[in-house]
């Protein structure tokens, strides 16, 4: 991975509220196409390093590339148009507007047609709108008000909204929370397969280890605000830390220590 | 020097009063996240009923404990209306709690009118607190000294309610965290009953305690509701300490304001409060909010363009509308221009409030700038009738580019009072500046061009800028801009995250609605021939927000009937009945608890479901469009 | 049964969150809830005491239906909640935190009282007079469960006791939840540490995906590698 390749490149990202160290100097890089999944404990700063990637949050130190161009400190409509989509962790859509519309509003902004005060924004881009409906499979609803939807559709839609200005790189917030099981695979092998074919990078956080292990190309692990691990699914499986950190043997959690001092 | 210092002393003895009403609002907003418009009546209701039980009992002891059960006797009147009206809303939208709160105000005033009579009561003095004493020269009223001291004390006590009683304590707990103090088996509702009638209380011993000082009427409520608004929204929503500091800082501020600039005394407050709030949005003492309340509650059906159908209809209503003349009276005919210019104000306020979701408490101030401004280049420069309606709006325009960008800054309650306080900057102005306004008197003798100065054919004139204001404002909506708008109100996350600029939208939105507001002002100017400051005022604020409720906040035309209806039934009450405010309050209270979603909304309502089968015509289409799914 | 759950489904707006969750939890009885993050355990602790607005199914408490009842009456009842976030009163000091959450005695339940739970954690009562702001992680856990105590209830939820504790505060945890159970209180906790809940523990349920999918005792955990690793441990 050469630095020229690299899609988002994070260096030294750091923040802190209030004295103490929600994310301390994490550093990574994404390639275009590439599907990376970022894990760890609650609390252990995946929010507040996401909210930095995309300017929803200022860090306090560091650097955010993409594609070279220093996105630092951006407010989110800007880094926006850079060509980075957004999923939020609990879906933000717009409940007043009907599915298609919802869609459309970002095309209108991806157009810069947002103080154009005259034409009729349910005939805009209608097509291109249906279009991306149904690469995420909810065109049958293009009618429907949007706040109607199940949560599974709804995630959906998100992900249609998050395409429309072309992305180049997808940040998404635990993408499958508060979806039925088998939702959550299909809309995680729709937006591998998505990315694969438009070259999109992603990034996402998650707790549903099915989907991470399945889906991701390449695992970051925080904890406590620092990267511990970073590799393939299988190292960072593997990584006795992580191990004992996030997948399953906690912090007492350690056979021979414990098991006689315990009781 | 000593004159200076006397100016001191007594702004301290004003503040006494303001920071009782203000620390009773900023309490029961700490724990039921209300901001109670009603705090003001409960102030005035205490000065009446305190004029009325000292007037019965005698001596210094009949004074005193008079003072006191009248704050008392208030307080039980609050904990009726918490346990009646409040505990219906405290989960609506802040809003509608606001107008409900509102509502109760109008009602009180006219209730109070009906018991005491409209004329100003004087009364009694404080027994042994009645002299002046010397101070170099100055005289300083010794119940002064009282008032002086029991700010402070009141702080005191209050300080050691809320830290050394378990009652104090629980309620620092909800205040933080509701739902975790109910885990903990605490029942909310009779501690937010008792809150507020702590609130109440402190209002009306605040009332109580002017009727030495001051005469009591029916008009107390409003004055001096801008003010604690003022206070809370300087010192903090929710921090007594803050509404201490606030009270004695505006309090000297109108002392020394009217010394030093005599003109603008007024403004100099409502000044000091923006810039406030514009470096610490949360006030001197108060604590950033957690994330803004969404709107919940009012399930929302998307928004459509109106089918071809519904074009005729509106053509053909306006045809109609247009043959008024043919039968109509003259006084008909003003009424209804009067109806029409209305229509486009409560229009305007719409597209502020429902398509952008800034719910202005002071939207008068544009309708206010564009009527002035019209008389200004009407009496002034002697513009011609065309130039003016064309030019006049320009004022109200350049009043929401200044204010609209400080107000757009916040959201919520927070928007609403720095509205509400711009709105009364302006009517200051037009109230204090009278070389330039004429004041109170106002600007009379705008009158139309000859053209128009029939009533037939001002009508007409009233009635197509209205028609083309409406379908403007239509076409807005529909727009991309429209939708951008809607954009930022519905989710200011996924706006921001696909590229929209809320602020700036929300700016364009506040200039777009205040100049549509000033176009109705100015047309108010000439159909009345004169301008006056309450052309800006509150009243007329509120009007429009309950206009636009009445047809329903959630829809796209309900400001139009809303309008229509509000208008034609306050020009008919105002004729019919004496208690017009009593009236049009209960049926503020009655809307928001009962029929939220206002007359359009209710109808649309009723057609999905099936009730109304006439009507369902219409919307067969959309069922079987989603039938085919 | 101290508490029975049948059948209960919450929902988060249009998230369906729990499915048709059964437990029960005996008189003087540590129950475990383990399940990982997310898997919907904070939403049955929320959905027991009424904080999910919609829920559906049968909530049994010492032989009263709860399930429509009010949060305060719950809390009223004797059902204690600690919440995962803690939930700390950070403007009130410790001694105002726990007077919150005294209520009066009742029977068949253990009694506590202020110094008694100065004695269970020793940490608090050094700082008596402190803000629960200004108190680290651990002691604002050792407070919160405090402050539950104060209202003398017979069957405590614990959401995440051990979450973010370092080893030896964890480990004062097990003991203090060890002298609870000792004076008769019920209880029901959520773990993802299966080692903890070990410790502490009669039995276990596992949540995942919003489904229970394993009950049993820890010994029956521990002859099951299958199901432990593919819900707890990867």
């Amino acid at each position: 991975m050469s630095e020229a390749a690299a899609l988002l490149a994070v260096d030294g990202l750091t923040k802190s509220y209030g004295g103490v160290h929600a994310v301390r100097g994490v550093s990574f890089k994404l390639t275009a196409g590439e599907i990376l999944a970022l894990i760890g404990p609650n609390g252990a700063g995946k929010s507040t390093c996401f909210d930095m990637l995309n300017g929803q949050r200022k860090p306090d130190r560091g650097r955010v590339q993409l594609l070279g161009q220093d996105i630092t400190g951006q407010p989110p409509r800007r880094v926006w148009r850079l060509g980075v989509g957004r999923t939020f962790q609990i879906t933000a859509t717009f409940p007043t507007m009907t599915v298609r519309e919802n869609v459309q509003v970002a095309l209108v902004s991806y157009a810069s047609q947002i103080f154009n005060l005259w034409r009729s924004t349910p005939d805009f881009q209608r097509d291109e709108a249906d279009r991306l409906l149904a690469l995420v499979g909810v065109e049958g609803y293009a009618e429907r008000p949007c706040g109607e939807l199940a949560y599974g559709d709804l995630k959906r839609l998100e992900l249609a909204i998050a395409l429309a200005n072309q992305p180049k790189l997808l940040l998404m917030d635990e993408p499958t929370a508060g979806m039925a099981p088998r939702d959550r695979i299909e809309l995680m092998r729709l937006t591998a397969r998505i990315a694969r074919e438009q070259s999109i990078g992603v990034l996402f956080t998650e707790h549903d280890m099915d989907v991470v292990f399945e889906h991701a190309d390449r695992i970051l692990v925080l904890n406590r605000g620092t990267l511990i691990a970073e590799g393939s699914p299988e190292d960072v499986r593997r990584d006795p830390q992580v191990r004992a950190i996030y997948l399953g043997e906690g912090l007492v959690y350690d056979a021979r220590h414990q098991e006689g001092a315990g009781a | 020097m000593s004159f200076y210092v006397v100016q001191f002393l007594s702004g301290l003895a004003s503040a006494a009063a303001l920071f009782l009403v203000a620390s009773g609002l900023s309490i029961i907003f700490g724990v039921t996240r209300i901001v109670n418009f009603a705090h003001g009546a409960f102030y005035m209701l205490g000065a009446y009923v305190a004029f009325s039980l000292t007037e019965r009992l005698s001596g210094a002891l009949g004074f005193w404990g008079g003072i006191v059960s009248a704050a008392v006797i208030v307080a039980l009147i609050g904990v009726l209306v918490e346990m009646l009206l409040l505990r219906r809303i405290y989960r609506s939208p802040e809003l509608f709690q606001l107008l409900a709160t509102f509502g109760l105000t109008l009602m009180v005033e006219d209730l109070a009118v009906l018991i005491w009579g409209p004329d100003d009561l004087l009364g009694r003095r404080a027994p042994g607190l009645r002299g002046a004493f010397d101070f170099f020269g100055q005289a300083i009223p010794t119940y002064d000294v009282l008032l002086r001291v029991l700010g402070p004390v009141v702080l005191g006590a209050l300080w050691l309610l809320f830290h050394r009683t378990r009652w104090g304590v629980l309620v620092r707990a909800a205040t933080q965290d509701r739902d975790m103090v109910a885990a903990l088996g605490v029942n909310q509702k009779w501690l937010f009953t008792s809150v507020f009638a702590l609130g109440v209380f402190l209002a009306a011993l605040g009332g109580a305690l002017q009727i030495p000082r001051d005469a009591v009427n029916h008009t107390m409520d409003l004055r001096i509701i801008v003010d604690v608004f003022v206070v809370v929204v300087i010192g903090g929503l929710g921090s007594i300490t803050g509404a201490f500091v606030a009270a004695v800082l505006v309090s000297e501020l109108n002392a020394f304001g009217i010394l030093i600039f005599p003109k603008i005394s007024i403004i100099l407050v409502f000044l000091v409060m923006a810039v406030v709030l514009i470096v610490r949005p949360w006030g001197l003492f108060g604590k950033p909010e957690a994330a803004a309340r969404q709107t919940p509650g009012l399930a929302v059906q998307p928004w459509r363009p109106l089918s071809a159908q519904a074009r005729l209809a509106f053509v053909g209503v306006l045809i109609l509308a247009a043959a008024l003349p043919l039968l109509g009276s003259n006084y008909a005919l003003i009424v209804g221009a009067e109806i029409a210019i209305f229509v486009i104000f409560a229009v305007s306020l719409h597209f502020l409030m429902s398509v952008g979701g800034m719910a202005s408490f002071g939207h008068a101030a544009y309708f206010g700038l564009g009527a002035y401004g019209v008389a200004f280049l009407a009496k002034l420069a002697g513009l011609p009738m065309v130039a003016c309606l064309l030019l006049g709006p320009l004022l109200g325009l350049f009043g929401a580019i200044v204010f609209g960008w400080f107000a757009v800054q916040l959201s919520g309650v927070y928007f609403a009072m720095l509205t509400l306080a711009f709105a009364q900057i302006v009517w200051s102005i037009a109230f204090q500046w009278v070389d330039v306004t004429g004041g109170d008197n106002g600007i009379l003798g705008v009158w139309p061009a000859a053209l128009v100065a029939t009533p037939a054919r001002f009508y007409w004139l009233a009635l197509a800028i209205t028609a083309l204001s409406v379908v403007v404002m239509r076409v807005l909506v529909f727009s991309p801009f429209g939708y951008a708008l809607r954009a930022t109100r519905d989710s200011g996350l996924r706006s921001e995250a696909v590229g929209i600029n809320s602020k700036r939208i929300q700016w364009a939105a506040f200039v777009i609605a205040g100049t549509f507001a000033a176009l109705a002002g100015a047309l108010f100017a000439y159909l009345k021939g004169s301008v006056f400051p309450d052309n800006a005022g509150i009243a007329l604020s509120v009007d429009s927000l309950v206009m636009v409720l009445l047809g329903g906040v959630e829809t796209v035309s309900g400001a139009v009937v809303g309008a229509i209806v509000y208008k034609a039934l306050s020009i008919w009450l105002v004729s019919y009945t004496e208690l017009s405010k009593l009236v049009m309050g209960a049926v503020i209270v009655v809307l928001v608890v009962m029929f939220p979603k206002g007359i359009v909304g209710t109808f649309d309502g009723l057609i999905r479901s099936g009730k109304l089968s006439f009507f369902k015509r219409g919307s067969q289409r959309a069922t079987q469009a989603e039938g085919a799914e | 049964m101290k508490l029975s759950v049948s059948a209960l489904n919450s929902y988060y707006g249009p998230a369906h969150i729990l499915f048709d969750v059964d437990l029960e939890v005996g008189a003087g009885e540590v129950v475990a809830l383990l399940g990982r993050n997310g898997a919907g355990k904070s939403t049955t602790f929320r959905s027991l005491v009424g904080l999910v607005a919609h829920r559906e199914g049968k909530i049994v408490f010492e032989g009263h239906d709860i399930s429509k009842a009010p949060t305060h009456a719950i809390g009223r009842a004797g059902l204690g909640y600690v919440p995962e976030e803690r939930r700390i009163f950070t403007d009130l000091t410790v001694e105002e935190n726990l007077e919150v959450g005294r209520q009066p005695a009742r029977t068949g339940a253990p009694q506590w009282s202020r110094e008694k739970l100065f004695a269970l954690f020793p940490n608090l009562a050094e700082m008596r007079n402190r803000a629960g702001g200004r108190m680290s992680g651990g002691e604002q856990q050792m407070l919160t469960i405090a402050r539950t105590l104060m209202g003398n209830p017979s069957l405590v939820l614990l959401d995440e006791p051990s979450e973010g504790l370092s080893p030896k505060i964890v480990e004062q945890m097990a003991h203090a939840i060890l002298t609870m159970k000792k004076e008769g209180l019920s209880i029901l906790l959520s773990e993802q540490n299966l080692h903890f809940a070990r410790l502490i523990s009669d039995r276990s349920y596992i949540i995942e995906r919003g489904r229970i999918c394993f009950s049993g005792t820890m010994a029956d955990l521990d002859a099951r590698p299958d199901i432990r690793d593919a819900h707890l441990a990867m």
